[in-house]
């Protein structure tokens, strides 16, 4: 007998805690109510929800039901020899790493945080420190539920349309039940990191551009709040994967050792106004200050290096219950004028973000909708204030002008009309998701906000 | 859907003549191109408001015919107007009547014109309205409510009475839609100038419907139960709230 699904009504919210809405929340346990729910959609539809780390409102869907796939959580199949991995939908990076680091293989793609499900990192065709590829390019195969096929399988190659159109396609495709990733072998669970300071934004930019093929995995870390002859001043952390000579002997035998524990959490209730301009400026000068003043190596392990943030468990309520917004952009290599000017603007505008992050791509996302493309990506936090709607829609003219685009993952508050210049194959990820769902079945917050689908329903 | 930072992108105005509610739409119009639908006695008394918020930036806007009085037609034009134009991010409720003080210490039909249309035509408007927004699971629903409500005046106590009901009302109904998605505003400016006021002598602390305006969008963006306008009215009212009898009935208020 099939277990009830848990239903609830709940009010959801992104990472960044703004715009709540009310959603009948229904936790599937298998691919039968999968299907079902999907084939008998409510008035106001559906979307998949995994882990919320979205920062808008791209897995809500007000007045509607949502699919949160917290119950999938199985690993199907290791395939050891193929250097594979099978996975349901709901099971998050960290409980892969647990479960792969220890044998041997690691994926070839993770985000800046390990909660995150994979069927969120396909819905976001999300990136990391690794810049020659996104997640769903190690995707081998996936299986999807839509309205107008129900569970299929889809092969990135023979499959290629509703492939890439589900893959960064925010969940408007169908929900994802399972997925064969491509996995990369390690000899241990640890990083060599060097890690060095930078003079300004351009130092920083130059000494990417000239010493970033010697690595596997790359980041800056800008203080946005310097100023003047040390705008941009960042920590570059660079690394690749430890072997077994880079460990200590000692360290040898659990060279493969997982088992990161969560620290602390932030209280529940935190005031509005605990960010602001002098509490950050002194963690960031902290942050540079942490950094060695000549460049540094060492071996880090897998959380320090990806997942700095993670060992704060609910640290998005240090900013209050007003939220905030993260603003990630990406232009191509020539445009780094964009990311010089918003450094400039948010500097300017002394707006309390701690440190922001700057990535480099050497590919653009095959998903139609997806967001790299070869360039530059910035990314920061921001606190919510009604004057920062201003800011960042002139921002986004700048970097449409530049052939650039924000990250839909990260959005809550982009002007919908931009959004056929930031995804010149828009339309053929509009065509596509119509066929996978031509009743418009699948809705979100997000949807409605950006009329994404394009099926006009910005106010259903 | 609301975003963010408290952009808008639908407006339903129930009294889509009234000055306050028409700064408030103008500017929250400006940097989303939002949809408004004005409600209003005589739709065909909308065109210009209309026109000024397509200039100010709204993509689109429609008139329709309300009667806060009608109560009999509040339901089905509730529903109407949801079916017909989906949903809505922004519900400002601003029709009301100031009435004369006078006329309706004498005139039972006078004093009930107030009453029906700032209390129970609200109430009865507001019951479909909350209904519609609970099941769309988001929205800002908006009140024009007044300090006049906070302590009833000798000089104008029926419309005072009426305000402190809706007031009232509104209160309950924001905590009974807590956990609801939907977000309640009561919006309790002093003396604003508008055509409601325009014959009367301005009291202190007056302002323009362009302050109220600003008001309920900061309200929006950081999701306040309640704005005073000017915010010194808090502490006016909190002052005259708390003074005695015998005190309170002196003063020339
Ligand atoms: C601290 C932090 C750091 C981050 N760093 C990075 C980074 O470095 N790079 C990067 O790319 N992103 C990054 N992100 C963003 C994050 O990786 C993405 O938003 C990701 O999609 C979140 O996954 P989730 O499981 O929480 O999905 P949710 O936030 O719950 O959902 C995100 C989208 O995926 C859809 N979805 C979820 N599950 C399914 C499913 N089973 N089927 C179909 N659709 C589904 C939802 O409908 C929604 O549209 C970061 C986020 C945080 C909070
Ligand atoms: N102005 C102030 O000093 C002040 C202070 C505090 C609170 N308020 C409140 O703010 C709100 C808006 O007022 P305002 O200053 O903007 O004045 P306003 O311009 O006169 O607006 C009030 C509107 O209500 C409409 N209305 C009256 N009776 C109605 C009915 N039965 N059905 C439908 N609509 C009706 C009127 O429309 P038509 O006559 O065109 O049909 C009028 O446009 C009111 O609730 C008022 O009580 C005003």
């Amino acid at each position: 007998m099939v277990d009830p699904e848990v239903v609830a009504q709940e009010l959801l919210s992104g990472w960044g805690r703004t715009s709540a809405t009310l959603a009948t929340v229904h936790r599937p346990n298998d691919l039968e109510h999968i299907v079902a729910r999907v084939a008998a959609p409510g008035p106001r539809g559906l979307v998949a929800r995994g882990l919320g780390r979205s920062y808008g409102d791209a897995a809500q869907n007000a007045g509607g039901d949502v699919l949160s796939c917290g119950n999938l959580d199985a690993v199907l199949a290791i395939d050891m020899e193929k250097g594979t991995v099978t996975v349901e939908s709901g099971v998050s990076l960290d409980s892969l790493l647990r479960v792969l680091l220890p044998l041997g293989w690691f994926p070839m793609v993770i985000p800046g945080t390990s909660y995150v499900t994979v069927g969120g990192a396909i819905a976001s065709d999300i990136h990391g420190k690794f810049r020659h590829g996104s997640f769903a390019d190690y995707v081998e195969q996936m299986r999807v539920v839509t309205p107008a096929h129900g569970a299929s399988t889809f092969d990135p190659d023979a499959d290629a349309e509703p492939f890439w159109a589900t893959s960064g396609g925010m969940g408007l495709t169908g929900v994802i039940t399972d997925a064969r990733l491509k996995l990369q072998p390690v000899e241990t669970s640890r990083i060599v990191c060097d890690t060095e300071r930078t003079h300004d934004v351009d130092d920083c930019m130059q000494r990417m551009l000239d010493g970033d093929h010697d690595y596997r995995y790359s980041v800056a870390w800008i203080d946005c709040l310097a100023r003047g002859g040390h705008l941009g001043r960042a920590v570059l952390s660079r690394g690749n994967h430890a072997v077994l000579d880079d460990l200590p002997a000692a360290e040898r035998s659990s060279a493969r050792e997982y088992a990161p524990r969560t620290l602390l959490g932030a209280p529940p209730w935190l005031p509005n106004g605990l960010i602001n301009i002098a509490s950050v400026r002194a963690f960031n000068e902290m942050w540079f200050r942490k950094a060695p003043r000549t460049p540094h190596r060492r071996v880090e392990g897998i959380k320090p290096f990806f997942f700095p943030l993670d060992g704060v468990r609910d640290w998005n309520r240090v900013y209050g219950s007003r939220g905030f917004v993260q603003y990630q952009f990406v232009v191509p290599f020539g445009a780094e004028q964009v990311v010089r000017t918003a450094l400039e603007r948010f500097s300017a505008a002394r707006i309390p973000t701690f440190v922001a992050v700057l990535k480099r791509f050497e590919h653009d996302s095959r998903s139609l909708i997806g967001f790299p493309i070869s360039g530059w990506t910035l990314a920061l936090d921001i606190p919510t204030s009604p004057s920062l709607a201003v800011l960042l829609d002139a921002l986004d003219e700048l970097v449409v002008e530049a052939g650039g685009r924000v990250y839909l993952t990260k959005d809550a508050r982009l002007r919908p009309e931009l959004l056929g210049a930031m995804y010149p194959h828009l339309d053929e990820w509009r065509a596509a998701r119509a066929a996978l769902d031509p009743t418009n079945a699948l809705r979100s917050d997000m949807d409605r906000r950006l009329d994404l689908s394009g099926a006009g329903r910005r106010t259903a | 859907m609301k975003d963010a930072l408290g952009e808008v992108q639908s407006v339903l105005v129930l009294g889509g003549t009234s000055d306050i509610a028409l700064a408030t739409a103008r500017k929250v119009v400006a940097r989303r191109g939002a949809r408004v639908v004005l409600a209003a006695r005589k739709p065909e008394a909308c065109d210009a408001a209309a026109a000024e918020l397509r200039a100010a930036g709204a993509s689109e806007v429609d008139a329709v015919a309300f009667d806060g009085t009608d109560f009999a037609s509040h339901e089905s034009f509730v529903n109407t107007i949801f079916d017909r134009f989906g949903d809505f991010d922004l519900v400002l409720v601003s029709f009301g009547v100031l009435g004369d003080q006078d006329r309706a210490e004498q005139d039972p039909a006078a004093a009930l014109e107030i009453v029906q249309t700032n209390f129970t035509g609200t109430v009865s408007v507001t019951v479909p309205l909350a209904a519609r927004l609970r099941a769309q699971g988001h929205g800002t629903l908006v009140l024009l409510s007044s300090v006049a409500g906070e302590r009833v005046r000798r000089s104008n106590f029926v419309y005072g009475a009426s305000k402190a009901g809706i007031d009232g009302y509104y209160q309950g109904l924001a905590a009974s839609l807590a956990a609801s998605g939907v977000h309640v505003l009561i919006v309790r400016p002093g003396f604003v100038h508008t055509k409601m006021t325009k014959e009367m002598k301005a009291a202190p602390l007056s302002v323009s419907a362009d302050a109220v305006a600003d008001a309920i969008v900061r309200g929006i963006a950081r999701g306040r139960d309640i704005v005073w306008v000017p915010p010194a009215m808090r502490y006016v009212m909190a002052g005259l709230r708390h003074l005695p009898t015998a005190v309170f009935r002196r003063l020339p208020v």
